[in-house]
């Protein structure tokens, strides 16, 4: 008599979304950049949405996003993608349009153009990535570099008496009518990661649904500039950056909490 | 169409909607927001996208984004305005997009005032930017050929997709004058084959001023220079009066050029050989016809509503060959066709008693 | 018997070690002899005892996407099988 036996098949469970192109990206080692790139990509993927996407890339350590992501893009001047953003959009409504900026490009040089996007309410995704410093210029004071940070352009720590404090935008973002879903997440372990991930699509079902606009903010690790290990560095966006700049929904507007409730 | 009384400013917006402009971003400014406020009419009741933007610099990266799109896009603004400006030039002629900017120039530097002005001419026709390229200024002196080039600008960005801009001053944008309007334009149907339209079925498409690579950007610039010099082969653009005996050439664009004109009656009718030549084209300069009268001719006399810059590229056509002497003023003031005329024969005066070319 | 693998494009790491944090099954380590074309010693899969259950926590969190996982499951049960 023959023992009933369980065949088993391996699957693929998890490899390279197709939004994503197979090539090794410019980031330093254990900067995530390169998770918030694969999110995004994720999501696009999930969302069937890669062939009507066009990606707007920044200034800053993200300037070639456009070479990572596996849809139509384009390079804006420093700060200026939501303008872009906007101009796409809006002569292009049937396409879904997504910014990605760092803190320099979205807080400090470009912040008229989110405010005035967010809050005429364009029908664009931005994913803004906090990583307290710039990056690509090595290392200097960001909007959001914290009190007290040390950068190469705040060698005696960031002081508050002088270099003023660090901009929350996701709150400022979500103070804006125009503003439809604002969140912000962090990448530094692999529980936050997937949350950020199901921000990002609840970010880009708003733009799909036409609510308004919609942003989500990623705590982002620097190990370089911030002169760590990659592990450090996570610790240090939780014990640092997440009691600054606390994790959570701060704008959802009506008709995305139902988008929220989906899985 | 049927000839009518037309404003300036609302001319040049009506003209570019029938030439088939899809978007318009501005942000107010005087003297050109009858044109920004005719679009703010006119574009959502033709379904088409109309944004006040929160600053010029936002404008023209809002036609970056629509150009890149593939939509025909345009801003205006005025002098203080197209200084914010000059950024998006700088990345639109990079990326070699097509994009239409109109300039109604006011007096400067700083805020200076709302007055009529040609002190832009450096700021549009030197580069519009960082980097290293001319864009295309086209230089209307009426209400009528502020609307023909106001369309021939959207043809010609579309052509070479490149930054073609069109440059008048606060009295043509204000002036009413009686003008015939085109027949409007279908919208495009097509994308061009360059534009963003999401890659469905294709590899992705990108659109980028940035080249990181010296030997691969440079290959870009020569690309670029190739270009500009095809634009400065086939469009150089003017219109001429009674050169053909001229001794005496008064050269001047837009409401300086259209002043002249009255002041060089007047010497001709004094039996002075006075001719006019008025560039269209302020880039690409029109320098081969210049430099052909600057052959014959005893004298150029440059007149501006500025301080002499347009002066440089005279004097760059005439080659050394022959006296050219200025005349402009400043500040906003508008020349009166009699210290213009004064400025004629002062210099017609100091001619030498015969004519370099036959009698 | 394992019920998970993983291979790492070794090319692409460099070497940061999150997956390694991330594994609970500490069957990922660091390479401390080959470093990789780019100078970085990357990230090996190590597991001798099959202890590796394809949860893709290492994926989530490779911030360069090297890593691709395959797990065991069972197959769709054929006819003749179901039979017996």
């Amino acid at each position: 008599m023959m023992v009933a036996e369980t065949v088993l098949e391996e699957q693929v469970v998890y490899a390279r979304p197709a939004s994503l192109r197979d090539v090794p990206t410019h980031y330093c080692p254990g900067c995530t950049h390169g998770v918030a790139h694969r999110l995004v990509a994720e999501v696009l993927d999930e969302l069937g949405i890669r062939e009507r996407t066009i990606g707007v890339s920044p200034v800053g350590c993200a300037v070639f996003a456009y070479k990572y992501f596996n849809t139509d893009g384009c390079e804006a001047a420093h700060g200026r993608a939501p303008a872009m953003a906007t101009g796409i959009k809006r002569v292009r409504p049937d396409m879904v349009v997504f910014t990605y900026q760092g803190d320099g490009d979205l807080a400090a040089i470009g912040t008229g153009e989110i405010i005035h996007a967010a809050t005429r309410g364009e029908l664009f995704t931005t994913i803004f990535i906090n990583n307290a410093i710039y990056g690509m210029t090595g290392g200097q004071m960001a909007p959001t570099t914290l009190p007290g940070q040390y950068t190469s352009s705040s060698p005696a720590g960031r002081d508050v008496e002088t270099a003023g404090f660090p901009i929350r935008m996701a709150e400022v973002i979500a103070g804006l009518p125009g503003a439809a879903y604002v969140a912000r997440r962090s990448l530094h372990n692999v529980k936050e990661i997937m949350k950020a991930k199901k921000a990002i699509r609840t970010a880009f079902k708003v733009q799909l649904a036409g609510l308004g606009f919609s942003m989500v903010e990623l705590l982002s690790a620097c190990p370089t500039n911030w002169s760590m290990s990659p592990p450090e560095a996570m610790r240090w966006i939780e014990e640092a950056m997440v009691p600054y700049y606390p994790l959570g929904d701060f704008k959802v507007a009506e008709g995305v909490e139902a988008l929220l409730k989906e899985r | 169409m049927a000839v009518e009384l037309l404003k300036g400013n609302v001319a040049l917006a009506e003209a570019a909607i029938r030439a088939g402009v899809e978007a318009y971003f501005g942000y107010p400014i005087t003297p050109q927001t009858e044109l920004l406020e005719h679009m703010a009419q006119r574009m959502p009741e033709l379904g088409r996208a109309f944004v006040q933007a929160e600053s010029e610099l936002a404008a023209i990266n809002m036609v970056y984004g629509a150009a890149c799109a593939g939509a025909r896009a345009m801003t205006s603004s005025s002098s203080p305005g197209i200084s914010l400006m000059q950024e998006g030039f700088s990345y639109i002629a990079g990326s070699e997009v097509p994009a239409v900017v109109v300039d109604i120039m006011r007096g400067g530097p700083g805020l200076g005032n709302i007055q009529p002005s040609q002190a832009d001419y450096f700021q549009v026709t030197r580069s519009a930017g960082h980097g290293d390229y001319h864009p295309i200024v086209l230089a209307p002196a009426s209400v009528q050929e502020a609307i023909d080039l106001m369309v021939l600008a959207f043809d010609l960005a579309d052509k070479y997709r490149h930054v073609v801009l069109v440059v008048a001053d606060g009295l043509i944008g204000q002036m009413m004058e009686p003008a015939e309007l085109p027949p409007m334009r279908p919208l495009r149907a097509e994308r061009p084959d360059w534009a963003l339209t999401g890659a469905q079925g294709r590899a992705p498409r990108i659109i980028t001023s940035l080249e990181l690579d010296a030997p691969a950007l440079e290959e870009v610039n020569n690309r670029l220079q190739a270009k500009l010099r095809e634009i400065r082969e086939h469009e150089q653009r003017y219109a001429e009066q009674m050169v053909e005996d001229a001794r005496l050439v008064v050269v001047g664009y837009g409401t300086a050029g259209r002043i002249a004109q009255t002041a060089v009656r007047q010497a001709r009718r004094e039996g002075m050989r006075v001719g006019l030549f008025r560039p269209i084209t302020l880039w690409p300069f029109p320098e081969r016809r210049l430099s052909r009268l600057a052959d014959r001719v005893d004298a150029f006399l440059v007149v501006e509503m500025n301080a002499g810059q347009m002066l440089d590229d005279v004097r760059l056509a005439a080659g050394g060959q022959v006296p050219v002497d200025f005349y402009g003023r400043t500040g906003g003031m508008v020349p009166v066709p009699e210290e213009i005329y004064e400025a004629i024969s002062a210099l017609y005066r100091k001619l030498p008693d015969s004519a370099r070319w036959g009698e | 018997m394992a019920r998970g693998r993983i291979e790492i494009n070794e090319d692409n790491c460099k070497g940061c070690t999150l997956c390694t944090i991330a594994c609970p099954q500490g069957v990922i380590v660091m390479a401390t002899d080959h470093p990789s074309a780019k100078g970085y010693y990357p990230a090996m899969f190590v597991d001798p005892e099959g202890q590796c259950t394809g949860c893709a926590l290492c994926a989530v969190a490779c911030p360069d996407v090297c890593i691709t996982v395959y797990r065991q499951v069972p197959a769709k049960t054929r006819p003749q099988e179901a039979a017996v």
